[in-house]
Parts: C-alpha cells; structure tokens; sequence
C-alpha cells in the first residue's frame, strides 16, 4: 500500500506532474517576461494535457498503426519509470539496485520512441524530423555520458546514485570544483537539447517543420507526448541537481527549499539561454556539440583524474 | 456550461490557414502574439500542426486551387474544432466578388462559427471575436 503510494502520489506520478507542469510554466512565464509580455497563467500546462485527452485522436492513412499507437505510450511509461527510480532516491533515500547507467539507458527510450512514432507516421516532414532527431541524439547523448564519466571520476567509480550522493554531502557538492563545473555546462545543454528547447529546437521546428516529429499526432496520443515532456521537465533538473549540486542539509524543510532554489535556477538558466539564441541548423548544433563541448568535456576529465 | 467546454476554451491552439490573402490580415494575427497584446495569457497558442488545432483561422478570399486544399486541411483537424473568418474576405468577399478566379464567400462551403470583419481587422477585434468564440462554446 505504501509503496503504491510512493509510486503513484509522492513522489511518483502526481508529484513529479505538478513540479514539472509548474517547471514548463515557470519556464514559460521567463520567456514572457523577458519578452515585456504577461505570459499564461500558472494551470496552463495542466488544462493543455487535460485538453488532448478530450479531443479526437486521428490515426493518418497508411500509417504502421501499431507503433504509430506505442510510441507515445512506451515513452510515457519509459519516463515514469526513470522518475520513480529518480525520485525514490533523491526523496526517500531508498536505493534501487539500478545506477546511473540504467538512468541513462531509460533516458535513451523516448527519443528512439520518438523517432519510431514519427517515421511510422508516413509523413514527409515527421520523417525530416526525425532524421534531425536522430542527428541530435548523436550530439547530446554523447555529451551527457561525458558528463556522467567526470561524475563517476569524481565518485571513485562509484555508479550507485545514493552513493554520488553520500559521496557530496561528505566531501562538498561537485559543482564547486572545476571539472564539476564543467560537467554541469555539459548536463545544461543536455537538457535544453532533450527537452527540444529553442536553440535545439530543429527536430520540433514548429515553423520550419510544423512540429516535425509531433505533426501527425493528436488528442490524447499528443497527450501523452505532453506528459512525459512536462515529467522530463521535473526529473531532468532533478538529475542534474542530484548529481551536481546536492547539498549536506539535515533539516527535511530546508533540503526541499535548496531543491526548489536550484531547480528554478535551473530553469531560468535554460530559458536564457532559449531568449538569447536563435534556432540553430543541425549542421550548427553538431558542431557545436562535437567541436565545443566535447573538448571541453575532454578537459573536465583530464581535470577530473587529476582531481581539481 | 460544462467543465469540458471550459478545459477546451482556456486552452486554445490556434492553426492559421491562408487562402489566398493579402497578407495584411495574416500580419494582423501575429500582432496578437506579440508583447502589446500577448493572447499566450489567454492559453491561445499558435500550432504548426493541423492536428494539434482547436480553431482554424482563415484569412483571404477563397480563390479556386486553395478550396480543393482547404478542405483537405479542415478534415484533417481532430474534432472538436472551430473555424474562425478573420477579415472581410473570407466574411463576404469584398471587392474580389464575382471575380473570374474566386470562390464564394467561406461560409457557403462550410459551417463557420465566427466573423472577425475588417479589412484587416485590428488585433484588439481579433481578441474581442475570440472571446465571442469562448462565450459561444461555453453556452
């Protein structure tokens, strides 16, 4: 009974779609602001998902219906499960037997699910989108696992999550060394990329592509897409928190209220870095991925081993 | 007024199908998502997507190639969906009637839940004639 609480209510399911829903609108209501506009109220992002779940679902002619249909449900349920993993550790302290790689692992399904459900929707402009896509993979999961080895570096090879984070509250947060810095830079534009936000925007390209790899989907299909985005849009934050910024409070209060300080932190690093940039080209985006980031990865591991 | 009809008008996602204007109303429409105005409080959206509509707004005078596309378009909208005249074109025609090229006005091809006259209306009536659309859907 407890545990199906934990799963479902705190800090499972409802709980990490009320954070991320009020995550997506705080990002929203940034972008507002920075553009002198008042911006949506604060339920938005729920009444949108509660919205797709009215509307009408069409299956385009001539589409693979199987996966066209499992798509969004399998990455739903592929995010869900990352959460729960996440949240039981971060919130209750529990330990899966799972570590970070299997993470990273589930954070891979729902861009290959992505992928599938646009091109099994035969459409043109989902398949350029989910070639884009694929190319943005190739870019940003490679990144991220270049910050997670400067994480497992710094740990002693250590991939067990609550142990990264004994290992901070010990011995200081690794934000605060230089490598850790730099693994952080490196999990930022991971999450603005995965997250399909503006300068990474090219596989969702609304005016470009009309939403690439969503176009063919609606009502409660698109649905579903929304929600695994508004729970990556509480999780992914959370993981980076987790991995870089855990601080050694004792209080319970005021662990959530540094959680809640870093995570619009967060946010509003993202949505800066979304109002001062343009829509970058994917030719743009793999250099910048592949001939910036990665060596200063290289750098932060270097760093890493010497131990800065 | 049921709570499904109150989820739908509080978030509305917006999908612009010209066919065949000046683009004078088409700039006009822009103008409401723009800081002035700002319709995003409002929950209206601007989608890429005609499977992510919930009102399609159509600007110009029909003109005979975009009927046969147009009507492609509007079946391929998920139902519940509202179609919006924006302009005068699409309301009556306007100077373009009886023209060699031209259609006739929207609302003899298919049913239209709401007028927005002007040539080109301005945003402040585009916003009143959403709400006009919110309040008829809410009845």
């Amino acid at each position: 009974m407890k545990a199906l609480f934990n799963y479902l209510i705190f800090p499972g399911f409802i709980f990490s779609l009320v954070i991320g829903g009020m995550g997506w609108w705080l990002e929203r209501k940034f972008t507002a602001r920075f553009q002198y506009r008042v911006g949506p109220p604060w339920y938005q992002t729920f009444l949108d998902i509660l919205k797709l779940f009215l509307k009408e679902t069409i299956i385009p002619g001539g589409a693979s219906k199987i996966l066209f249909i499992l798509s969004p449900l399998l990455t739903f349920s592929a995010v869900l499960m990352f959460n729960l993993m996440l949240t039981e550790n971060y919130f209750l302290d529990k330990s899966f037997v799972g570590d970070i790689l299997v993470m990273l692992y589930l954070l891979i399904i729902p861009s290959l699910f992505i992928i599938l459900g646009a091109s099994s929707s035969r459409n043109p402009l989902a398949l350029v989108g989910a070639s884009r896509e694929t190319k943005l993979m190739l870019s940003y999961e490679f990144i991220f696992i270049i910050s997670l080895v400067i994480i497992i570096i710094k740990s002693n090879g250590n991939l067990m999550l609550a142990d990264i984070l004994n290992n901070q509250i010990n011995r200081g947060m690794y934000l605060k060394s230089a490598s850790g810095t730099i693994g952080f830079i490196l999990a930022l534009f991971y999450i603005q990329a995965k997250l399909g936000i503006v300068p990474f925007d090219a596989a969702e390209a609304e005016q470009e592509i009309m939403s690439g790899t969503a176009i063919e989907y609606s009502g409660p299909l698109l649905g579903f897409y929304r929600i695994a985005k508004t729970l990556l849009y509480f999780s992914l934050p959370l993981f980076v928190i987790a991995l870089f910024g855990q601080i050694a409070i004792n209080n319970p209060l005021h662990k959530y209220s540094a959680f809640v300080i870093e995570y619009v932190l967060i946010l509003l690093l993202i949505s800066v870095i979304k109002n001062i940039n343009p829509r970058l080209r994917i030719k743009e985006i793999l250099g910048f991925f592949w001939f910036f980031l990665f060596p200063l990865g290289i750098l932060g591991i270097i760093l890493a081993i010497k131990g800065l | 007024m049921g709570i499904k009809e109150k989820i739908l008008t509080k978030s509305l996602w917006v999908f612009h199908a010209s066919v065949g204007s000046c683009n004078n109303c088409d700039i006009e429409i822009l103008d409401c998502l723009t800081p002035r105005f700002d319709v995003e409080r409002l929950g209206i959206q601007l989608v890429g997507s005609i499977r992510h509509a919930d009102v399609i707004l159509v600007t110009g005078a029909m003109n005979k190639k975009a009927l046969k596309r147009f009507k492609k378009v509007c079946g391929q909208a998920p139902k519940p969906c509202f179609i919006v005249a924006v302009g005068i074109c699409p309301c009556s025609m306007h100077m373009f009637k009886g023209s060699y090229s031209m259609q006739s006005p929207l609302d003899e091809i298919m049913p239209v839940d709401l007028y927005i006259p002007g040539c080109p209306p301005r945003p402040e009536a585009i916003i009143a004639g959403l709400a006009k659309l919110i309040n008829k859907v809410n009845k």
